[in-house]
C-alpha cells in the first residue's frame, strides 16, 4: 500500500520577484492604526524596498491607515522628533547596511508616538535574496505589537491554479510571491492539505487516471502515494500531531472516513455510513472530527469523535453546508453555505450556535482560517475567473487576489513556520 | 537558473507525451486493418469484403488522428479490434442507430439513482457486457458544480456504482467495470446555468 514513486512532473519552479496576484482590498477595521513607515536607509539598493512590502503586508489587514511620512527621513531613534509625528500612533524607522561578504543587515525600530517610547528593535543579517522572507517578519513583529496576535505575512498557502486541462498544484507566500509550482498535470488536481509543520503537502491528483492521495514533501520533493484502493480516494487532512490523516475512500461502496499513520500504514474505517461521509478536519486539539454529510437528506456538517461512532448535526441554515474547517482556537468553524443559489462563506460558534455570514455570495468555496485565526481564505469567481480572496474574521476587511493567468481553485492556508 | 532550465524541459517533455499519445493509439491501429485484409482472403469472400471495408474505415480515421493529434481516439482502435475478430458480425457497439450508441446517462440535482429513461440504455449496454465477456468498461461519474468539490467527488462515485450495479442487473459481470468520479473537475459545459449543469450530472460508460 506503500509506494515510493519519484516522478520527473515534481517541479520546483521559484519566481521569487514577480507578484503573480493583483490584489484589490476593501473595508477597513473598527479602529484602525495610524502608522508611518520611513523608507529605509539604504534600501533603494535592494531590488525591493523593505518599507514598501511592510507597508503592504499591513495595509491588507485593514487594521493600519498608512501615513505619508513626507520629507522626515529619521532612520535612528536619536533622530525622531517626536513632535513631527503627532498625527501617528506608531512610527517604523530602520537601515539596511551592505556587509564586506556581501550579505546584508537589516535594523529596523518601531516607536510608539504617543507614548514616546521604543516598542520593538531588532537586527537580522541574511542573504540579499532572503529580502522579502525579512521584510514579512518584520511585518509580522509590528503586527503583533499592535495588534497583540500573532502575524501571518510569514506564512505560506497552497491552492490549485487551472488554465483548460492544465492544472498546477501551487505554494505561495500569503501575498501572492514567490509561487512555486510543486506538481503540473493534465488532470485534475484537488485538495491541497498541509501537514501542521508546513514541510508536506497532501492533495489529490488524478494522475493515474482517477483520485488517489499522495503526500509530498516541500524540501526533498519526494512523495508517497498514500491511499490508491478503488474507486475515489480524496480528501486528505493531517492530525494536528502529524502523526496521522483522516482520507475518505469508497472502495466499500460510499464516501466514508478512514484514518492512516502518515507513513501510509495502520488504515482504520471511523464512519459507517450508507451515505456520503467527506471533508474530514481535525480539531485543534485532535479529539474530533468535523465533515460533512448528506446522512439528513442533505449536505450539512457533522461532528464526530476520532473514536468513531455517533455524529452531531451543526448546521440547520441554508439548503447545504459544505467544507468546514476549525478556528484555531477550536471555538468556531468556518464553512461554504449554499442558500438561494449562492455561495457564502460563513462561521458558526460552536457554544452560541450563531451563524454568521461574512461575504456578499457568490462562488465562494473552500474557506480556511489563517493560522492567527484573524483571516478566512476561499475561492471565489470575479467575470467568470476563479480567483484567491480573503475576509477579516468579523467580515470588516475583504481583499481579492486575481492571478495573472488560469483560475484558482481549492486554496489553504498553512501553518506558521517556525 | 539551471533549476528553471530543467523545469521548461520537463514541462515541454510532459506536453510532449501528451501530445503523442493519440499517434501511438493510432500506430498500434495500423497493422491490424493489413493483417484482417490479408487472412478473410482464404475462409470466404464475403468476410473478405467487410474486412477491407472496416480496414479502410479504420485507414481513414489513423491518418486524421495522426494529423489533427486529437484526444486519444478510441474508435481507431476498437474499429480495429472488431475488424480483427474472426466473427463476419459487424460489432453493434459501432453501430449509430442502436442503443449502444448512447454511452452517458444523466441525473437530476443531488440525485444518484439511475432514471427511467436511461434504462433502455443500461439495459443494452448491460446485454453487450454480458455477450461480450472480454469487454471492459469504466463507469465515470460527473457532478455540477453546486457543492463542494470533494462532496461532488462523491457523488459522481455515487453515480458510477449506480451505474454499475445497474449494468450488472443488465447482465454485466461486475470484474468487466471500474466505477470512479471525476466530480466536478471534468465539466463538458461551464456555464453557472441549468443547461451546463445538467450536461454535467452524468455517467459515461467508457469503452476500454
Amino acid at each position: 500500500m506503500l509506494r515510493l514513486s519519484s516522478l520527473i512532473i515534481l517541479l520546483c519552479l521559484s519566481l521569487p520577484a514577480r507578484a503573480v496576484l493583483d490584489i484589490e482590498v476593501t473595508g477597513a477595521g473598527e479602529h484602525q492604526v495610524p502608522i508611518a513607515i520611513v523608507p529605509f536607509e539604504g534600501e533603494e539598493l535592494l531590488d525591493q524596498r523593505i518599507s514598501e512590502i511592510v507597508a503592504s503586508d499591513l495595509v491588507r489587514t485593514g487594521l493600519f491607515k498608512l501615513i505619508s511620512p513626507s520629507d522626515k527621513t529619521p532612520h535612528e531613534t536619536s533622530e525622531v522628533k517626536f513632535a513631527d509625528w503627532a498625527k501617528v500612533e506608531a512610527l517604523t524607522i530602520g537601515q539596511v547596511i551592505r556587509q564586506p561578504d556581501g550579505r546584508i543587515e537589516i535594523r529596523f525600530r518601531l516607536l510608539d508616538t504617543v507614548k514616546k517610547t521604543d516598542l520593538l528593535g531588532q537586527s537580522v543579517t541574511a542573504k540579499k535574496d532572503q529580502v522579502r522572507a525579512i521584510a514579512h517578519r518584520i511585518a509580522d513583529s509590528i503586527y503583533a505589537k499592535l495588534t497583540g496576535s500573532s502575524g501571518v505575512f510569514s506564512t505560506r498557502i497552497a491552492y490549485v491554479n487551472r488554465q483548460g486541462k492544465y492544472n498546477r498544484l501551487v505554494i505561495a507566500d500569503s501575498d501572492g510571491f514567490g509561487e512555486q509550482t510543486l506538481l503540473a498535470l493534465n488532470q485534475p488536481i484537488m485538495s491541497p492539505a498541509w501537514s501542521p509543520d508546513g514541510k508536506s503537502l497532501a492533495y489529490v491528483s488524478f494522475e493515474q487516471g482517477r483520485a488517489m492521495v499522495y503526500a509530498q514533501s516541500l524540501q526533498t520533493q519526494r512523495r508517497i502515494l498514500l491511499a490508491s484502493f478503488p474507486g475515489s480516494n480524496s480528501a486528505p487532512a493531517w492530525s494536528p500531531d502529524g502523526q496521522q490523516l483522516a482520507l475518505v475512500l469508497t472502495h466499500d461502496g460510499n464516501s466514508q472516513i478512514y484514518l492512516v499513520r502518515a507513513d501510509g500504514t495502520d488504515l482504520r474505517r471511523i464512519s459507517f455510513s450508507t451515505t456520503i461521509d467527506t471533508e474530514p478536519t481535525f480539531s485543534p486539539d485532535g479529539r474530533y472530527l468535523l465533515f460533512t454529510s448528506d446522512r439528513g437528506g442533505s449536505a450539512q456538517i457533522y461532528r464526530m469523535s476520532i473514536k468513531g461512532g455517533e455524529a452531531e448535526r451543526l448546521t440547520f441554515e441554508g439548503s447545504n453546508n459544505f467544507s468546514p474547517r476549525f478556528s484555531p482556537d477550536g471555538k468556531s468553524f468556518v464553512f461554504a453555505h449554499f442558500k438561494g443559489g449562492a455561495f457564502y462563506i460563513a462561521v458558526q460558534d460552536f457554544e452560541t450556535k450563531q451563524i454568521q455570514i461574512l461575504t456578499p455570495g457568490g462562488w465562494e468555496k473552500k474557506p480556511s482560517f489563517a493560522p492567527n485565526g484573524k483571516l478566512v481564505l476561499f475561492a471565489t469567481e470575479v467575470h467568470g475567473r476563479g480567483i484567491l480572496a480573503t475576509v477579516s474574521s468579523d467580515g470588516r476587511v475583504k481583499q481579492k487576489m486575481t492571478p495573472q493567468q488560469g483560475d484558482i481553485r481549492e486554496p489553504t492556508w498553512g501553518p506558521f513556520i517556525n | 537558473m539551471k533549476r528553471l532550465i530543467l523545469s521548461i524541459v520537463l514541462i515541454n517533455l510532459l506536453s510532449a507525451c501528451a501530445y503523442f499519445k493519440p499517434i501511438k493509439h493510432a500506430d498500434k491501429a495500423k497493422p491490424a486493418p493489413e493483417a484482417t485484409a490479408e487472412k478473410p482472403a482464404t475462409p470466404a469472400v464475403e468476410n473478405a469484403t467487410v474486412g477491407s471495408a472496416t480496414a479502410s474505415e479504420v485507414n481513414a480515421q489513423t491518418t486524421a488522428t495522426a494529423e489533427t493529434a486529437t484526444s486519444a481516439n478510441a474508435t481507431a482502435t476498437e474499429t480495429a479490434e472488431s475488424a480483427a475478430g474472426a466473427t463476419a458480425k459487424a460489432d453493434p457497439l459501432n453501430d449509430p442507430s442502436s442503443a449502444l450508441a448512447k454511452r452517458s446517462v444523466h441525473f437530476p440535482f443531488d440525485v444518484d439513482a439511475i432514471q427511467d429513461a436511461d434504462k433502455q440504455t443500461i439495459q443494452a449496454h448491460g446485454e453487450y457486457l454480458s455477450a461480450h465477456a472480454e469487454r471492459k468498461v469504466r463507469t465515470e461519474g460527473n457532478a455540477d458544480e453546486r457543492g463542494s468539490s470533494e462532496y461532488n467527488l462523491a457523488l459522481g462515485q455515487r453515480r458510477a456504482n449506480n451505474t454499475k450495479k445497474a449494468l450488472i442487473l443488465s447482465g454485466a459481470q461486475a470484474d468487466q467495470i471500474e466505477a470512479i468520479s471525476y466530480g466536478e473537475e471534468k465539466p463538458m459545459a461551464t456555464g453557472h446555468d441549468e443547461e451546463s449543469w445538467a450536461k454535467n450530472r452524468r455517467t459515461d460508460i467508457n469503452y476500454k
